[in-house]
């Protein structure tokens, strides 16, 4: 604002005292912010002769672009996955709550679910089948004095893809995992609403979920026969194939890979385990077959429980600038132990475990990002900016974002998390706005 | 003219940064009354710019009421190229300081007609009341500024061809691509520095000994423009013990002589007389 050759009126903060995660390294820099965009200071004084109207002392601490977390099924009771009369409501609450986590834009995650959750679906699908015909009736008849709107059981319309701010983390769109994923590998997923492709391959996929205008990633299993067309036809459209929840072998990963798949659903989870002669999916991260410029993500828990430390660390040495933090957390993330809801199954929380209820079955994590940034430096041994980028360049690059997210490169959105030593969140800033503080 | 020997690289920057914060506080410099600082760029200042930062810092002096005028800058390259004198100048001291951007001038080397931006720069130095400190640098061969041996000493704020010389030496700042190097700079005139009321150089390192015995033991040489400064009634050179490699014994030990090296340092300590 105090220059005489502005090109903005919108106040100018420096933040002093302050390590800045830029170009791969912690640096002993200022960070600068006008009008929501991380801001450089030399043109600003070269060109505009100008200077910060505020300063803000960091105390030395650290300052990392945003998290961005792009497996998130839920949290604080709220399930991305299930109906509810206040849908948006939990979803806004979700987001908000995220804020002390360091997160500052993610994507909603729906697991495998019956088809009126994707969609107001035809009326042969569903048992809310019923349920319509009494509703109007009810209003031909006028039971009732108002008109009704069948209630909003679909909810992947109802996710709106939105900026972040004071209210909560932004949204950058959802994650659909499943249901065109393996039996054999569905986890926690229900198994009576997995499908496979027909020959219409992507016809039967906008068939289930309607459309796909706010759908980010999708997460599918690249062994289905017909696969082919639908992955080739999501990467066309944008959309991130991620390959999870499968049994395929190295060679259809492989060729996933080459028909536009760039992320694999959390690594060595749900999928065949490593083997020798036959790696499966997780051979991706060596593969000489993948182009270099075909760069593989893969998302990993680095909860302690869902990856082993020393897998994580091999994983990590194998391809670390693919190595995206992802938190799958559920519902009961953020909730007292106990049994909770996940999709359509009951889970039960013990400790840092969530388990489907009455089995050893693993259902998602409820760890924090910034748990799982501390977990991942601490058992992987890598750097602190290595730990930082993994829950922020990488899943930005993952998305094809890093013009706006996951730096603090000059002109990107400033949505960035103030840490201290031990990587404790302090203050979450989105849009240049502090959002949280501790 | 004053010679000053110390010890080493360290040292000499340290005295040449305290002899700048004596000046400026002595100057007691406010809104109406600006105190006027030619600067250089370069690897020999690096470590007087640290001290002034330290200074800042520690809250001893500021630079908010400072007007610097750069030396000089190159032609044809863009203002953020890590090697223009405009990014010297940001990463290595503006940004560190309290100084007022519209106080700190450096030639624009891309502006549409050059010669009236020297012009224009001269135009501000008058305007400014003329240089109170100019600090400078030498090159192996004697250039003050991109003054380059063969240059007029009453020359003004103009347009200057590189020398071969520098040119070669620059590549190595430009991946080693001559094409890449700047052949030009606009550069402020020996004339320029020596209308300023106090000229300190700094000379450091083996490699600038030749220069140094050019400087002060011959006589008054275009092909050496910084011997120029013998006939600048305030003239100040800050060297260290390597520099003085070509000088003779007699010349060192003269200007050595007392007080001993030790005291030099200590006579420039806050808070000194004229102090805040």
């Amino acid at each position: 604002m105090p220059s005489n050759k502005s090109v903005s009126d919108e106040p100018i903060t420096q933040f002093i005292n302050c390590r800045i995660l830029r170009h791969h390294k912690l640096q002993r820099e200022d960070l600068w912010v006008r009008g929501g965009k991380i801001l450089d200071p030399e043109k600003l004084f070269f060109d505009e002769e100008g200077f910060a109207d505020y300063r803000i002392d960091c105390e030395n601490r650290i300052i990392a672009p945003g998290f961005i977390d792009v497996q998130i099924n839920g949290g604080y009771g709220i399930d991305f996955s299930q109906a509810s009369d206040d849908y948006s409501l939990g979803i806004a609450m979700v987001a908000k709550k995220l804020l002390q986590h360091g997160v500052t834009s993610f994507c909603p995650t729906i697991v495998t679910s019956p088809p009126a959750i994707y969609q107001q679906v035809p009326m042969h699908y569903s048992h809310i089948h019923t349920w319509f015909i009494v509703m109007s009736w009810a209003s031909v008849l006028r039971i009732f004095p108002f008109s009704f709107s069948p209630p909003l059981s679909f909810v992947l319309p109802q996710i709106r893809v939105q900026n972040g701010g004071p209210d909560g983390a932004g949204i950058l769109g959802v994650h659909l995992e499943g249901p065109f994923i393996s039996k054999e590998k569905k986890g926690a997923h229900p198994p009576q609403f997995i499908r496979s492709f027909n020959i219409g391959a992507i016809a039967d996929l906008l068939e289930i979920y309607g459309q796909l205008d706010n759908v980010t990633m999708v997460t599918l299993a690249p062994e289905l026969p017909n696969s082919g067309p639908v992955i080739q036809e999501l990467a066309r459209r944008g959309i991130i194939v991620s390959l999870g929840h499968s049994v395929a072998n190295l060679s259809q990963a492989e060729a996933a890979v080459l028909q536009g798949s760039t992320f694999i659903t959390h690594l060595f989870n749900a999928m065949l385990p490593f083997h020798h002669r036959d790696p499966g999916i997780v051979g991706l991260l060596t593969s000489e077959k993948v182009p270099a410029q075909n760069r593989i993500f893969y998302g990993m828990i680095a909860d302690g429980i869902h990856t082993h430390p020393a897998a994580l660390r091999i994983a990590h040495r194998a391809h670390p600038k693919g190595l995206v933090l992802v938190t799958d957390a559920v519902p009961a993330m953020g909730l007292p132990a106990g049994c909770h809801s996940l999709g359509q199954q009951e889970i039960h929380i013990d400790g840092l475990h969530a388990y489907v209820a009455g089995t050893t079955t693993l259902s998602g994590s409820i760890a924090t990002m910034d748990m799982c940034v501390r977990h991942f430096r601490d058992a992987s041994g890598c750097s602190e900016e290595a730990a930082l980028e993994a829950a922020s360049l990488h899943p930005a690059e993952l998305l094809n974002l890093t013009h706006c997210k996951g730096t603090l490169d000059y002109g990107s959105d400033a949505d960035f998390v103030v840490l201290d030593e031990s990587f404790t969140v302090r203050e979450t800033y989105i849009a240049g706005q502090q959002v949280w503080k501790k | 003219m004053k010679l000053i020997v110390l010890q080493d690289y360290d040292e000499a920057s340290e005295w040449a940064a305290k002899f700048i914060r004596r000046r400026i506080i002595q100057f007691n410099p406010g809104p109406e009354r600006l105190f006027t600082l030619g600067l250089p760029t370069g690897g020999t200042p690096l470590g007087c710019y640290k001290k002034l930062i330290e200074y800042y810092k520690s809250g001893e002096l500021s630079f908010k009421y400072v007007k610097t005028f750069n030396m000089d800058e190159y032609v044809g390259i863009p203002r953020n190229h890590p090697e223009s004198y405009h990014s010297f100048m940001w990463t290595n001291f503006f940004r560190h300081v309290d100084i007022r951007a519209e106080n700190a001038h450096i030639l624009d080397g891309n502006a549409p007609d050059l010669q009236a931006e020297c012009q224009a720069f001269e135009d501000k130095i008058r305007a400014a009341g003329g240089i109170e400190l100019f600090v400078g640098g030498i090159g192996p061969d004697g250039h003050i500024a991109f003054n380059e041996p063969g240059s007029s000493l009453v020359s003004r704020t103009r347009v200057k061809t590189l020398a071969m010389d520098t040119i070669l030496a620059n590549a190595r700042f430009f991946d080693g691509d001559l094409s890449k190097v700047p052949t030009m700079a606009l550069t402020v005139g020996v004339g320029t520095v020596m209308d300023a009321r106090e000229v300190l150089v700094l000379i450091t390192g083996a490699h600038k000994a030749f220069a140094l015995y050019k400087a002060i033991e011959e006589g008054v040489n275009h092909m050496w423009t910084v011997s120029a400064f013998q006939q600048h009634p305030q003239a100040v050179f800050v060297c260290d013990d390597d520099a003085t490699l070509e000088l003779r014994v007699k010349t060192v030990k003269y200007f050595k002589g007392e007080p001993e090296r030790s005291d030099r340092l200590k006579s420039l300590e806050l808070p000194f007389e004229g102090a805040q």
